[in-house]
């Protein structure tokens, strides 16, 4: 039986940022997109939404300080 | 030589070949004496003129620059017999272990090779570490007999430092090298060795570099006398050995001696490199002392790494012990004069300070507020003297320095250790004087930890105006009042501060105009003009130190926490109200501006800045101590007495909670105990008997409190949180209650029972370390035994948690040193890789923000419910 893990309550939203959303993100944080911090291509939820390497992420997680936080990853080979 | 910047890009390791020693030498060294009759160095000697020069003025044989500017140069010593290097001893066991004695071959199959090439050399290419892979070779090439040459293999092992013995019988250094230089160079990657720099063989000395003498100074003593360095020593010991040697061997001495001589040449080669190889007995100076050979200088804690790379000693800097003084401002730090006139600051002379610096000078060195040094344009330094002091105000003139003593007013750095966090170091104003200790205000204590039982600090001068600007800015005691660590003041009143303000505001507390201009005199407060009358109360006093617009309401720490709070009817006193800058209703204590937990001085800090907030205190924590002082305050065991009746009570309460015990026990033993949920029926009991005790102790606890009043010195800093807990003086005057290690009863000692006054099993209160007993009664010795067990236990217990947070703070520090949050709040490392899209997430810096939230609203809307009242 398998679980569908993006329902899991541990697992935070994640969602692929189409190109020219990504680039809107990395022009707003000024940063080259080797700069943001990595997710793996073999990671449980990479492959379950199917994202390719280079797709940005947007994680939109709960957080203790902010209530909702918003943080982007790139998918690495 | 100087001038020359360059940038390391890359730094290789590899082994010295003897081609390249003797490259590298200016000359053979083969005399082993230093100096001649007439003081002279003797050529060829191992203080040999080419070796480079140290006295200033003598120029270099062999570079020709002058003393202090000729880095040395090496020379050499031909070694008569190979010697094998300590460092190396291990690298050549295992390379003789896993290569074949005949044709050396590294003892690998064929296909083991191509497997192992190829994955060193993907290694290789991604610049990874091939440790690990090295060394499953060397566990797989243990083979019994060569694969390519089906030579038997015998065991080779290596005895202790520097011996290695192949089944019985030990091979010299020289047959050790000649395997090596067998090892063909397709080989060398498997055993570890990279061609391009190394070959197995030069691991075997057969000529000894032999340092500079800058490296090995000899220092020249009073009588005359010259002394040399540890190395010199040394090497003097090589030299003659190596003789001895070589002429014995040209005389055709017998096999035995030869070896004897080569072996000591072999145990002096190894001293030289390390004096503490285990199995080598320490090379000594003639007084016993071992010689400081080239490893001891690097290793170790006082060793080049850690005591002079790593950290250095500094100039401009002080150390002595700590004293307190409640006069200075928290920004202050008492100086002593003899600190103050030693160490300096330098300023730049302009035709606007030129005759304050010309009377610095004229004051001379060994006065205050004077001089030591004066740096002329061409930075050539002078230092002042009594009886050059005129001359040099003679030349005094616009872009000299003069180095003046430091004075009140200029701003130093001031740290303890350990330090642990930024607030372990701050900028203070220096405030010169007498005695000899370093002077600061109580409130700093909390960041620093510091107190006055021996503690010592120590002091930094900063030498630039850019430092101290920055210092000014950024580390000045009132900028850290709020700790970053948990969004409140760190910095606040302390001990008789908050004993002192308590019974300044408590109800009922009352002075006269005479007390009151006293104690307003005292702290520095400016007299109001508006005149109250003959009688004050304390609150009025407190309010004159609040900013006018200040509103605000909180709990004060003597709340009780009762179940239905009365607010402004409060009967203890503790709902604070502050109106328009007046202390309507509570009491002052720890909550209003203590370390730690100060309401009224957070308010301070966040909504009228820092230098408000420094007034504050200094004003606060003087009116203070000047109130204690006129009101007394004193503390005795008298303190923790209670009457006859309530020790009745205590002694009534106790005895029937130990025959609880003693009946759950009887329940236990006759199979009659429940047992909870997950646990055995031992551990039930054992849950029961401490709840059961526990609950004794704090009944007994409540008994004592009933009987202490607001009257009671001891219970006045324990309930305003001045020092102490109730826990401490119900304590005293109740009961001690269970002792525990391990988080339980105590069950060691004897077999099955605690000590040999209890029968075996006993499970009852006394016999597994109930203290029945006050400590004002006493404990008896049974008690007594068991309470230093526990006591024994938390000693223990701090020990090693400070050893092991210390450890852990240091890695977290090494993680996140480079961490650094950029202009527009993002976190990143040092190569630029973001950490953090927002800092916190929240953006939020703790040091600024309200005990960790952005606001507390609760608090905001009492704040705006006062003023709103307050201003109808």
């Amino acid at each position: 039986m398998k679980k569908d893990i993006l329902k899991h309550k541990l697992v935070p939203d994640h969602t692929i940022l189409s190109k020219t959303e990504a680039n809107k993100v990395l022009k707003q944080l000024n940063i080259h997109q080797e700069q943001l911090p990595k997710i793996k291509s073999d990671d449980p939820v990479v492959k379950e939404i199917g994202a390719k390497p280079d797709d940005i992420l947007k994680i939109t997680r709960k957080s203790h300080t902010a209530g909702k936080f918003v943080t982007y990853r790139l998918v690495l080979d | 030589m100087k001038g020359i910047l360059k940038k390391i890009s890359q730094i290789n390791f590899g082994l010295l070949s003897p081609e390249d020693i003797r490259k590298m030498s200016v000359t053979k060294i083969v005399t082993p004496d230093t100096y001649d009759e007439d003081g002279y160095p003797i050529e060829a000697g191992l203080m040999d003129p080419r070796l480079g020069v140290i006295d200033p003025g003598l120029r270099c044989r062999s570079c020709g620059s002058k003393g202090g500017d000729c880095q040395g140069h090496f020379g050499h010593i031909n070694l008569a017999r190979p010697v094998i290097h300590v460092g190396f001893a291990d690298t050549i066991h295992k390379i003789l272990r896993s290569t074949c004695a005949k044709c050396g071959r590294v003892l690998l199959t064929e296909s083991e090779i191509i497997d192992y090439k190829e994955k060193l050399e993907s290694k290789l290419q991604n610049q990874e570490s091939i440790t690990t892979i090295i060394k499953e070779i060397y566990t797989v090439a243990r083979r019994d007999k060569c694969p390519h040459c089906d030579e038997e293999k015998e065991e080779i092992k290596i005895d202790k430092p520097i011996s290695i013995v192949e089944g019985n019988y030990k091979l010299t250094s020289s047959e050790v090298r000649e395997r090596l230089e067998r090892i063909q160079e397709q080989d060398y990657l498997f055993v570890g060795v990279n061609p391009e720099v190394a070959k197995p063989e030069w691991m075997i000395l057969t000529v000894l570099p032999v340092p500079p003498v800058t490296v090995r100074p000899s220092i020249t003593l009073e009588t005359g006398e010259r002394s040399e360095d540890d190395l010199t020593h040394k090497l003097v010991d090589i030299l003659r050995i190596n003789q001895r040697l070589k002429e014995n061997m040209e005389a055709g001495a017998p096999q035995l001696i030869v070896e004897d001589l080569w072996e000591l040449l072999q145990y002096h080669v190894t001293t030289y490199f390390d004096n503490e190889a285990s199995g080598v007995p320490p090379a000594r100076h003639r007084s016993g002392r071992p010689l400081k050979t080239l490893a001891q200088r690097l290793k170790g804690k006082e060793g080049r790494f850690r005591s002079n790379l790593s950290g250095k000693r500094v100039n401009f800097s002080a150390r002595t012990v700590i004293s307190p003084d409640p006069n200075i401002s928290i920004n202050e730090v008492g100086v002593p004069k003899m600190i103050a006139t030693e160490v300096t600051v330098p300023v730049y002379v302009t035709k606007w300070n030129i005759e304050q610096m010309k009377e610095h000078i004229q004051t001379g060195p060994k006065e205050h507020p004077g001089a030591n040094y004066v740096i002329r344009p061409d930075q050539r330094k002078i230092r002042v003297y009594d009886e050059t002091k005129e001359a040099i105000i003679e030349k005094l003139e616009p872009g000299y320095i003069v180095e003046r003593h430091l004075k009140d007013g200029d701003i130093v750095l001031f740290n303890r250790q350990p330090s642990l966090h930024r607030m372990s170091m701050m900028a203070h104003e220096v405030k010169v004087l007498p005695h000899k200790t370093f002077r600061l205000n109580l409130c700093v204590c909390p960041p620093y930890n510091a107190d006055f039982d021996g503690d010592e600090m120590n002091m930094h001068v900063f030498q630039t105006e850019e430092s101290r600007a920055e210092a000014k800015s950024l580390m000045r005691v009132q900028e850290h009042i709020l700790s970053p660590r948990f969004g409140g003041p760190i910095i606040g009143g302390i001990h008789d501060h908050i004993s002192g303000a308590y019974l300044l505001t408590r109800l009922g507390s009352v002075f006269k105009e005479e007390e009151v201009l006293q104690m307003l005199k005292k702290s520095n407060i400016p007299f109001p003009k508006r005149q109250k009358g003959d009688s004050w109360t304390g609150k009025e006093i407190f309010s004159l130190l609040l900013p006018e617009s200040l509103n605000m309401v909180y709990k004060a720490e003597i709340c009780r926490k009762c179940d239905e709070c009365l607010r402004q009817e409060c009967k203890n006193d503790a709902y604070v109200v502050i109106e328009n800058g007046q202390l309507k209703t509570g009491a002052i204590d720890e909550r209003a501006y203590g370390a730690f937990s100060g309401k009224i001085l957070d308010s301070i800090v966040k909504d009228y800045g820092t230098d408000k907030a420094r007034e504050f205190l200094d004003s606060a924590t003087k009116l203070a101590i000047s109130c204690i002082m006129k009101r007394g305050f004193t503390t005795s065991t008298a303190d923790e007495e209670i009457p006859r009746e309530a020790k009745d009570r205590i002694e009534e309460l106790l005895s029937k909670a130990e025959s609880r015990v003693e009946q759950l026990i009887d329940a236990f033993h006759n199979d009659e105990l429940e047992s909870l949920p997950g646990r055995s029926l031992r551990e039930t009991l054992e849950m029961k008997i401490m709840q059961v005790l526990g609950e004794a102790r704090d009944k007994s606890g409540e008994i004592a409190e009933s009987y202490f009043g607001m009257d009671n010195h001891a219970v006045i800093m324990a309930l305003t949180g001045a020092r102490g807990s109730m826990l401490n003086l119900t304590q005293i005057a109740a009961c001690v209650g269970q002792q525990s290690v391990r988080g339980g009863r105590i069950e060691r000692g004897y077999s099955n029972r605690t000590l040999p006054h209890f029968r075996e099993g006993e499970l009852g209160a006394k016999a597994s370390g109930f203290v029945h007993s006050s400590y004002k009664r006493g404990l008896d010795p049974l008690e007594f035994f068991f309470h230093a067990m526990g006591g024994r236990e938390g000693l223990v217990d701090t020990a090693i948690r400070t050893a092991q947070s210390g450890y852990m703070q240091r890695r977290l520090v090494n993680a996140l040193q480079d961490l650094s949050v950029q202009p527009d709040g993002t976190v990143m490392d040092n190569r630029g890789i973001v950490i953090q899209t927002k800092y916190g997430e929240d953006g939020v810096d703790p040091a600024k923000s309200d005990y960790g939230k952005v606001a507390d609203i609760d608090r905001l809307i009492d704040e705006m419910r006062i003023k709103s009242k307050a201003g109808k």
